[in-house]
């Protein structure tokens, strides 16, 4: 309960800063819907040069897009600790996270939420409503819950990662350029796995489960019934990979011996 | 001059004692190329050309462009807004050296610096792995870095003019962002130009974006040749050129309008 008010607290207060800088603000979510868009013009600009990917064909991968962007946004709402090490670490930040009656991690998302992100889920629903109409796609009930339980799983999934990568500073406070790569690798999860060779599939299976994120969850809404097994391991996936992260920053964190002064 | 040598040399040795954060950096890239190989080698499927280029023609400009950009990204947009922000620039703004001319020639120190520790053993490295073609002429490599230097300057005049918003927009980061994602569409980065409709190829021709990667990339796979190639690099030189205008201007009315926030 304690956390939960907290969170709300800091909800409230991160927009009232948000919206002392307006124009910024508004800058940004239009560059978010930019950079959605960008992706789905590479999309159809592929397409007029080609009739499938893969076996897929454009609207397909278009919905695997939307379905992507949605924990993505999420993600991106609350897992805001790309810049852990530069900003906690060096600056020696870590030391008054370390006082604050919360989990660290906890107090660090709170610090961290970027809420005007959560509009990247609307428009994901949007490309994702079109390219349903457009392939006269069919739902049951209960497909709302399991998209919801894959959504969640997807977005455990990368703050998975993302924390685990963050914990890094701990071990080595010096640069690197890990993280901004580490989105551009994330991308590859929207394009159907089978395009990829032996080797980077199970990259993005096992190891950097970002097609857990995109292509494989989506194929169940597809119908796509050979990649059922896959879609259906989302969340254990989800589960799987945020414990490792929570594991290891609780290591970290009995690690740390401060820097900066 | 010298002033400005140092500040290349003391932004390439700061690099330099970072430097076993690249080797990470490399092979994140490549398998990030890789990642493009794949999905261009299913969007040709058994398509011997798209648009004037064969697929190993595609595989190198993929190589190619994403190592170029190694050379010519930089973050002094950012350095700048954070400057700004925390009123560092006021103190920049009197000491005796041009601020944007330093902030330049600290991009060049990075860039050469990413060029040789970044773009040259990842391109090594990328053609180990996936069927890049090399075989181009000494010419085209000639062409190709006098190319690169002016996509580098003319991306460098872009972070310029987006960092100095931040005079006027005080925080700025949604620009910035904004600006990476346009360029990283509209250069050809992600897609040759020549892929877009018409209509589309027409608008990008009065943009500058195209001089940044997707000239220097189609130089070095001869998909630009002869009197195409002459052109290209003139609007490269013209952009150059051109680019100082606005540059000079925003300069002049940011210095009016300083307001220091931080301080």
């Amino acid at each position: 309960m304690f956390y939960l008010s907290l969170f709300f607290q800091y909800a409230s207060q991160y927009l009232k800063t948000r919206l002392t800088y307006r124009v910024d603000t508004i800058l940004e979510i239009l560059s978010d819907l930019l950079s959605q868009g960008v992706n789905l013009i590479f999309i159809l600009i592929v397409f007029r040069h080609t009739a499938f990917l893969g076996g897929w064909n454009r609207d397909e991968i278009i919905f695997i897009y939307g379905f992507f962007l949605v924990p993505y946004a999420i993600f991106s709402s609350f897992f805001n600790i790309w810049d852990f090490n530069e900003r906690y670490i060096v600056k020696g930040e870590m030391d008054r996270i370390l006082t604050r009656p919360v989990h660290s991690l906890f107090q660090i998302i709170l610090e961290r939420i970027e809420l005007e992100s959560l509009f990247g889920a609307i428009t994901g629903l949007v490309v994702m409503s079109y390219a349903m109409a457009n392939l006269d796609l069919t739902f049951a009930w209960y497909d709302v819950l399991l998209f919801i339980v894959m959504v969640i799983g997807g977005t455990f999934i990368y703050a998975g990662i993302f924390i685990s990568i963050a914990t890094i500073g701990f071990w080595s406070d010096s640069r690197t350029d890990i993280m901004p790569m580490m989105y551009n690798i994330s991308n590859y999860g929207r394009y159907p796995i089978n395009i990829y060779n032996k080797v980077i599939q199970f990259v993005l299976t096992w190891i950097l489960p970002f097609a857990f994120v995109g292509v494989y969850p989506a194929s169940y809404f597809l119908n796509r019934e050979e990649w059922y097994g896959y879609a259906f391991f989302t969340p254990v996936m989800g589960i799987l990979f945020l414990g490792i992260s929570i594991v290891l920053w609780n290591a970290g964190v009995k690690k740390y011996r401060g820097a900066g002064n | 001059m010298s002033m400005y040598l140092e500040m290349i040399r003391v932004r390439f040795l700061m690099m330099l004692a970072y430097r076993t954060n690249y080797y990470s950096g490399i092979l994140i890239y490549s398998i990030n190329i890789g990642a493009y190989y794949f999905l261009w080698s299913a969007i040709y499927g058994g398509k011997e050309e798209i648009q004037g280029l064969s697929v190993a023609q595609m595989t190198t400009y993929v190589a190619v462009a994403w190592m170029a950009r190694a050379f010519y990204y930089n973050n002094i947009d950012r350095e700048i807004a954070a400057e700004i922000k925390d009123g560092k620039v006021a103190i920049e703004m009197i000491r005796p050296y041009n601020y944007l001319g330093m902030k330049t020639m600290q991009a060049l120190g990075e860039g050469v610096f990413r060029l040789l520790f970044f773009s040259v053993p990842g391109m090594i490295i990328v053609a180990l792995i996936f069927p890049v073609t090399f075989n181009a002429s000494l010419n085209t490599w000639l062409f190709f870095f006098v190319s690169l230097v002016f996509s580098f300057i003319v991306n460098t005049y872009i972070n310029l003019l987006t960092g100095m918003m931040t005079f006027f927009l005080f925080n700025n980061t949604g620009l910035i962002r904004a600006k990476r994602v346009v360029i990283d569409l509209f250069s050809g980065l992600l897609l040759p130009i020549s892929f877009y409709p018409g209509w589309a190829q027409e608008v990008m021709s009065y943009l500058p974006f195209q001089a940044i990667s997707y000239i220097p990339s189609m130089i070095f796979t001869e998909g630009l040749v002869g009197q195409e190639m002459y052109n290209a690099l003139l609007s490269q030189v013209f952009w150059v050129v051109i680019l100082l205008i606005p540059i000079r201007l925003l300069w002049s009315l940011a210095k009016k309008h300083l307001i220091v926030q931080g301080g």
